[in-house]
């Protein structure tokens, strides 16, 4: 069933504004909020984003590797946590969901830096 | 702001997140907009309540001359669905020796709800047609090997004594299509462009079924400690922190 047209105006009325434009392959430093007793202080997760959903329910999965092993977190797009989002560096990807690279280590992971878009 | 009560339409579920970061579910309602097609009273009806209908496209030739008179009287657009809804007392006192606060005729919109904290809705449960004892009643159900089968309700009582089935004994039949009424759904959210509600939980029935929305009769007391009494708009928090980040 196709999504009712009040529920796509609301969808897109609630909308997070303040992040970049990025996709799968994008390089993104994620800056979350962290709760430690009554202080908040802010943490960076640094990775590569290996799929994303999008719309009210929407969410991304940063991937690094952390001292040889693979992490992945999943934040929601609309996630108060989420304060940040800084895109680092995009390659050029050939599929939306960039699963494949879980099986893949050292210099076979690499991506293929986008020709157009560089790094800021 | 006299009527307790409006009638509206499922549309479908969402999430938003309020601001310490927690996830909520909720239903998306289009309340309204309302129209009061009578009023009665304690003289005339021996209680007081307004009739409202929901306001929408109905075929001219769907209306009988009845119903066409009785919204001939007001003046009121035709409509579908008619629900009696209680009238608050409090506006009434407040309105002191005046009549009462609205009339027949009078629109309802989704702002009587504003300072509302929890709601009733009163819904048709969605259909389930003939179900077995397992779905309808919550039974066990039987082993799931050794040639047994699964979803039988097993026996429904003994031989010679009684000699018949106890009165009430659960058994299959027809399920859902019922009159469901969810108590104190926390407002999450108005929208008064779209005439839309956002409730925390779940609403009986299927999208774009009707539903009675009543302010609650019984909301919860605030206990102690039970800070987040506090409904939070997604749509204003959400204006607030695109305007603050503008600045």
């Amino acid at each position: 069933m196709s999504i009712h047209p009040v529920m796509q105006r609301l969808a897109a009325k609630l909308q997070r504004t303040d992040l970049p434009n990025f996709g799968p392959g994008d390089t993104v430093r994620v800056q979350v909020k962290i709760k430690e007793g009554d202080k908040e202080r802010v943490q960076a997760f640094e990775g590569i984003v290996i799929a994303r959903k999008n719309g009210a329910e929407g969410s991304f999965t940063v991937r690094k590797m952390s001292f040889g092993q693979g992490v992945e977190r999943i934040f929601p797009l609309h996630c108060k946590v989420v304060e940040k989002v800084e895109k680092v560096r995009s390659a050029r990807v050939r599929r939306s969901k960039l699963f494949y690279l879980r099986a893949l280590r050292g210099k076979a992971a690499r991506l293929r830096e986008a020709d157009s878009i560089h790094a800021k | 702001m006299a009527v307790a009560g409006m009638l509206g339409k499922k549309i479908g579920m969402t999430q938003v997140f309020d601001e310490n970061g927690e996830i909520h579910p909720i239903t998306v309602v289009q309340v309204g907009p309302c129209v009061i097609t009578q009023i009665k009273t304690q003289a005339k009806d021996g209680y007081d309540a307004a009739q409202i209908g929901l306001v929408e496209f109905v075929k001219s030739s769907k209306i009988n001359k009845a119903m066409a008179g009785h919204f001939g009287k007001n003046n009121v657009p035709p409509v579908r669905i008619l629900r009696e809804v209680p009238i608050e007392v409090a506006a009434k006192v407040a309105e002191g020796e005046e009549t009462v606060g609205s009339k027949a005729g009078d629109r309802v919109l989704v702002d009587i709800f504003a300072d509302e904290k929890f709601v009733d809705v009163l819904g048709t449960s969605k259909g389930r047609g003939f179900a077995g004892v397992v779905r309808r009643h919550g039974f066990g159900g039987g082993p799931k090997s050794h040639g047994h089968m699964f979803q039988v309700q097993g026996s429904i009582g003994a031989s010679s004594f009684p000699s018949r089935v106890m009165k009430g004994m659960r058994m299959p039949g027809h399920m859902g299509v019922d009159n469901v009424t969810v108590r104190n759904l926390r407002i999450r959210g108005i929208d008064t462009d779209e005439n839309l509600l956002m409730l925390e939980g779940a609403v009986p029935g299927h999208r774009e079924g009707y539903v009675l929305i009543t302010k609650a009769k019984q909301p919860p007391r605030e206990r102690r400690g039970f800070s987040g009494a506090t409904t939070v708009d997604p749509l204003k928090a959400s204006k607030k922190a695109s305007a603050s980040k503008k600045k």
